[in-house]
């Protein structure tokens, strides 16, 4: 079966989800892959809204657009408020956070603020961090999902939204950042992982047919290399017939 | 950041010196709003298209208020209209646009980027501990989130050191608005409200606001309340004033109620994509400006297109079908 971008992205994505867990997903394809995970591999996942959401059924068809409307939280179990959800991570209740992002730099932190040096007078204003920043910064570990493009791949953002591991060599820690950090970024072209001590970014997966040298072509920094680099097994039919059942009227997938 | 925003002591004053009743609340949109001055820092209940108390919104621009500060954690149409309106100076928010469909709001890159409006971003958890500080009359909270972004300098956040452990911990300014506009799904004429679905931050708003403004989907008795008091989430003795609006958050969503009306907001954002931000002003003559009640605002949408959206919230929830007013015109 053929697939497009959209649906490689949350196919690998979801793959990166094990039962008996949760995750705090945003809508698109974060949260399509989440609900993915959960209805082929791990149906004791539990999803984590920023709108205030617990535990919510997606209703096919009724994708929501946004964190806070009735869509989102469509049969939840629980509806704490937005501030509590976010409680849950502070406390350490949620172990992956899945995040996209505008731009994002060898170390993982992402833009979603500000294009320009200047904050308060940017060439382009975004809409800005929403919960990004506080699932950076509280999930136990965080995945980013981006299509893999050179502009979105710089070799420092403009602008920190999200930390990831800030510049290496222990800033997060120092910065107060006890716990969590990005382990993965599953993109179009492969999955990107970090260097244990540098923590700088580096070719742990590519998809089938896609060579490394693509993806340093299309990344606007140096990426290193995984002692042993794979190559991950394309979206079966299973797979994507269960995705596309979840976005039948294709408003994430393309 | 305004020191204003997190002097704890001055707020704890403010609430001292009112009057705190537990009387009559009921008023009309007109004189609610009233209460709203120039330069006030206004914090806006919902979140996002989610139960935004929009006919206070639309009083607010028709008073032709000036120099506010807004904040919301996630901020929507409202802010595009307060922002165009020329109502706002500074928006402090997590997030501003409508929703992924409709991509980066033009609104906010045409005002923030020319200067007009000052944006100030804070994480939404960190907003959300702003008003829970607000709401517990405290000057800050502390927390994990917000350090080592560039987030920190931009509204000013500090740090401070456990006292116990010797950790660096965020210390989340309180935030102490000068107004509060809410919208409810229920209230007894003494202002005892009552929210259903997503409680959002409307609670910590209204407890860490000095004047509190809300309008209601209901008006119940007050019986109704003392039959159910654990559903009730905002005081009556913290409310100024109280205002009956069906739909008061068309054409945002009210959980169990009614949808967001995501057709409203494509042709509101094609309008703005042919014509750019002067399209915001024939929107607001068109639905502010004009009509000169709430009633005439709902009657540009008609029954037919509320009751579709109440149907689609029944659907989702499972709930009643719609606010009072179209269940009495569906019985």
């Amino acid at each position: 079966m053929t697939f497009n971008a959209a649906e490689l992205l949350a196919v690998i994505a979801a793959r990166q989800l094990r039962d008996d867990t949760t995750v705090f997903a945003g809508v698109g394809v974060p949260l399509l892959a989440a609900a993915l995970a959960k209805r082929r591999h791990a149906p004791r996942l539990t999803m984590v809204i920023e709108g205030g959401i617990i535990g919510p059924e997606i209703a096919p068809g009724r994708l929501p657009v946004s964190t806070n409307e009735m869509r989102a939280g469509h049969r939840a179990t629980m509806l704490p408020g937005i501030t509590d959800a976010f409680l849950f991570a502070q406390r350490g209740f949620v172990d992956v956070g899945f995040m996209g992002g505008a731009q994002i730099d060898q170390y993982g932190n992402i833009n979603t603020s500000v294009l320009g040096p200047d904050y308060w007078h940017p060439k382009v204003r975004l809409p800005g961090t929403g919960g990004a920043n506080d699932i950076a910064s509280l999930c136990r570990e965080v995945i980013i999902v981006t299509p893999h493009e050179k502009r979105r791949f710089i070799e420092r953002v403009d602008f920190v939204t999200s930390p990831a591991w800030l510049r290496g060599d222990g800033s997060r820690r120092a910065a107060g950042l006890l716990f969590g950090g990005v382990s993965r970024v599953v993109t179009t072209l492969g999955i990107l992982g970090f260097d244990p001590d540098s923590k700088r970014m580096r070719i742990e997966a590519t998809h089938p047919g896609v060579s490394a040298d693509t993806l340093r072509l299309n990344t606007g920094f140096p990426l290193l290399d995984a002692p042993r680099i794979e190559v991950t097994e394309p979206p079966s039919d299973e797979e994507l017939e269960m995705l596309r059942a979840l976005d039948p009227e294709r408003r994430f997938l393309g | 950041m305004n020191p204003a925003e997190y002097d704890f002591i001055a707020a704890r004053r403010r609430i001292e010196g009112k009057k705190k009743s537990a009387g009559e609340k009921l008023t009309s949109l007109d004189d609610a709003v009233a209460r709203v001055r120039d330069g006030d820092q206004l914090s806006v209940g919902g979140c996002l298209f989610s139960r935004t108390p929009m006919a206070l919104v639309r009083e607010v621009l028709r008073h032709r208020r000036r120099a506010l500060t807004l904040s919301r954690n996630l901020t929507c149409t409202e802010g595009e209209f307060l922002m165009a309106a020329g109502a706002v100076t500074r928006v402090v928010t997590a997030w501003m646009s409508i929703g992924l469909p409709w991509g980066v709001s033009k609104i906010l890159r045409h005002y923030v980027e020319s200067g007009a409006v000052a944006l100030e971003e804070w994480s939404h958890l960190a907003l959300g501990l702003r008003f829970r500080a607000g709401a517990m009359g405290v000057p800050f909270l502390p927390a994990l989130t917000m350090l080592g972004s560039d987030l920190v300098g931009v509204g000013g956040l500090k740090t401070v050191q456990d006292p116990y452990t010797g950790e660096t911990l965020a210390a989340v300014p309180a935030l102490f608005p000068d107004v509060a506009l809410l919208h409810v799904h229920r209230a007894d004429r003494f202002g005892n409200c009552q929210i259903d679905g997503y409680p959002h931050m409307d609670a910590d708003i209204a407890r860490a606001a000095t004047t509190v403004l809300v309008t209601t989907e209901e008006i119940v008795s007050e019986e109704e309340t003392r039959r159910y008091p654990d559903r009730t989430v905002i005081p009556g003795f913290v409310v100024d004033a109280l205002v009956l609006a069906p739909f008061g958050s068309f054409p945002h969503e009210c959980y169990g109620l009614y949808e967001a009306d995501y057709d409203h907001f494509a042709e509101y954002t094609a309008a703005i994509d042919a014509r750019g931000p002067a399209a915001v002003g024939e929107y607001l003559e068109r639905y502010v400006y004009g009509p000169p009640t709430w009633n005439d605002y709902l009657d540009l949408f008609g029954g037919e297109r509320l009751a579709r959206q109440a149907k689609r919230a029944a659907e989702l929830t499972g709930a009643s079908l719609g606010p009072p007013s179209v269940r009495a015109a569906l019985a």
